[in-house]
């Protein structure tokens, strides 16, 4: 059978998988999705514990990030089991044994570059959101997608995999930092954020 | 990129003076600077020429027919004004900061060609022959505040940049935009047991690595060549100012 098909549509049927299996199969192929330790609703735990960010995620006196609180802050509440089978899970696993519990940070950067918050937010008067995004809002944790290859989080990336930025939020490579840097006219070098 | 001039961000220029007289050969910077910076223990089958050194300790024979002395000279990166390492690194791995004068190494972007080790006069650059590996446990004691390069890269001293930028952070939560001097003092400063090596801002004349550099007693390696270091050497002796100075005679 000869069949001759117009250029453009030959050329489009060629395409158009290629494309599918770069933009739908190769993002499932590089990432995988790691289930955080535990549930945990950061809108269930603002209504209890208080509203703002820095109630739980505060900034060291040597303007380091503290990250998540830790295992001690959580017995304040949940000291013994009941409620949910994830604060059973919790009392169990972590508050009686004292363990910290090893939660999967999707919004750390790589090894090699120097994230200091306090610029951002004593300088700078950036919102958390502006960067994290609403997650104060969210009633689960979001599981952990991992690049199978470098370890590091979906969100350095983006979750557009073609890159499109649908919230000032969306990706944390050196581009969305210096996009940023450019329209607050900083300057940069090198060694402002690498080590 | 082109750097836009921000006037919120005053201008520093940090450099150090290393005092001859004063050292005594003892390696403690070196060892701290590797503490430090995160530099791994030389594997057995390295040698002088294929181990990782960020300061490295050198001797300097006084070259009269009647002299019998000697004086050591730490060597780290001598923070050129004008360094020759950046000119020469195709990736753009070599970048002189206008806003601190030190020049950085980023190891992520290095390709290992070692074109700047063949640029630098001062032998300052260290290539990874070897994959890092630390004695079991110690990769625990890290440094967080300084990446590892992997092998196949270049390194050299940063002046402890990780401790700039620490001190950047302790100053920010503070809501300023200028550091302590007091917290940004590169390790082998700190470790030196008799104080040889001075740090601070040549910008500031009010400092005292400024007012030693302009003693007259203070010189650079190898003037001559038009690098235009940061790093400053000082001694009273003018055989030592004189071969440390021109090339044909610092190399007995």
């Amino acid at each position: 059978m000869n069949l001759k098909l117009p250029a453009p549509v030959s050329f489009a049927a060629g395409l158009a998988p290629a494309l599918a299996a770069g933009w739908l199969l190769f993002p499932r192929l590089l990432y995988e999705e790691v289930p955080q330790p535990l549930p945990f609703s950061h809108e269930a735990h603002a209504e209890a514990a208080g509203t703002t960010c820095d109630g739980c995620h505060a900034l060291g006196p040597d303007g380091r990030f503290a990250g998540v609180p830790r295992v001690e802050a959580c017995a304040g509440c949940h000291a013994e089991k009941g409620g949910s089978p994830g604060v059973d899970a919790l009392v169990e696993g972590y508050v009686t044994p004292g363990r910290e519990v090893p939660w999967l940070f999707a919004a750390r950067q790589p090894d090699n570059v120097f994230f200091p918050h306090a610029p951002h937010l004593a300088l700078a008067k950036l919102e958390c959101a502006r960067c994290h995004g609403p997650q104060g809002k969210s009633a689960e944790a979001r599981p952990f997608a991992r690049n199978r290859i470098s370890g590091e989080s979906r969100d350095v990336w983006g979750p557009s995999i073609v890159r499109r930025k649908a919230n000032a939020w969306d990706g944390m490579k050196m581009a969305d930092c210096i996009r940023c840097h450019r329209e607050a006219g900083r300057e940069s070098a090198c060694l402002d954020c690498h080590k | 990129m082109e750097p836009t001039a921000n006037p919120r961000e005053r201008r520093h220029r940090y450099g150090m003076v290393i005092d001859l007289d004063r050292c005594t050969g003892c390696g403690a910077c070196t060892v701290a600077c590797s503490v430090e910076n995160n530099v791994p223990p030389p594997p057995e089958r390295s040698t002088e020429r294929t181990g990782v050194v960020w300061i490295r300790v050198s001797e300097a024979q006084d070259p009269r027919p009647a002299g019998a002395r000697s004086v050591f000279v730490p060597v780290p990166c001598q923070q050129c004004d004008d360094p020759p390492c950046e000119k020469v690194c195709p990736q753009r791995a070599v970048e002189l900061d206008p806003k601190t004068g030190i020049v950085a190494q980023v190891a992520v972007r290095c390709l290992g060609c070692r074109y700047c080790m063949a640029a630098c006069p001062y032998h300052a650059r260290s290539f990874n022959w070897f994959r890092p590996e630390w004695p079991d446990g110690t990769a625990a004691l890290l440094n967080p505040d300084v990446s590892v390069r992997q092998r196949g890269t270049v390194e050299k001293c940063s002046f402890c940049a990780g401790r700039l930028q620490a001190a950047k952070a302790k100053a920010a939560a503070a809501g300023s935009r200028e550091i302590d001097p007091a917290d940004y003092v590169p390790a082998c400063v700190e470790a030196c047991p008799s104080r040889a090596i001075v740090f601070g801002d040549l910008e500031d004349p009010s400092s005292e690595v400024a007012r030693l550099a302009r003693e007259s007693e203070s010189f650079r390696l190898l003037p001559a060549l038009g690098t235009r270091p940061k790093v400053l050497y000082r001694s009273v002796e003018p055989w030592v100012r004189a071969s440390l100075s021109q090339p044909e005679v610092s190399r007995g």
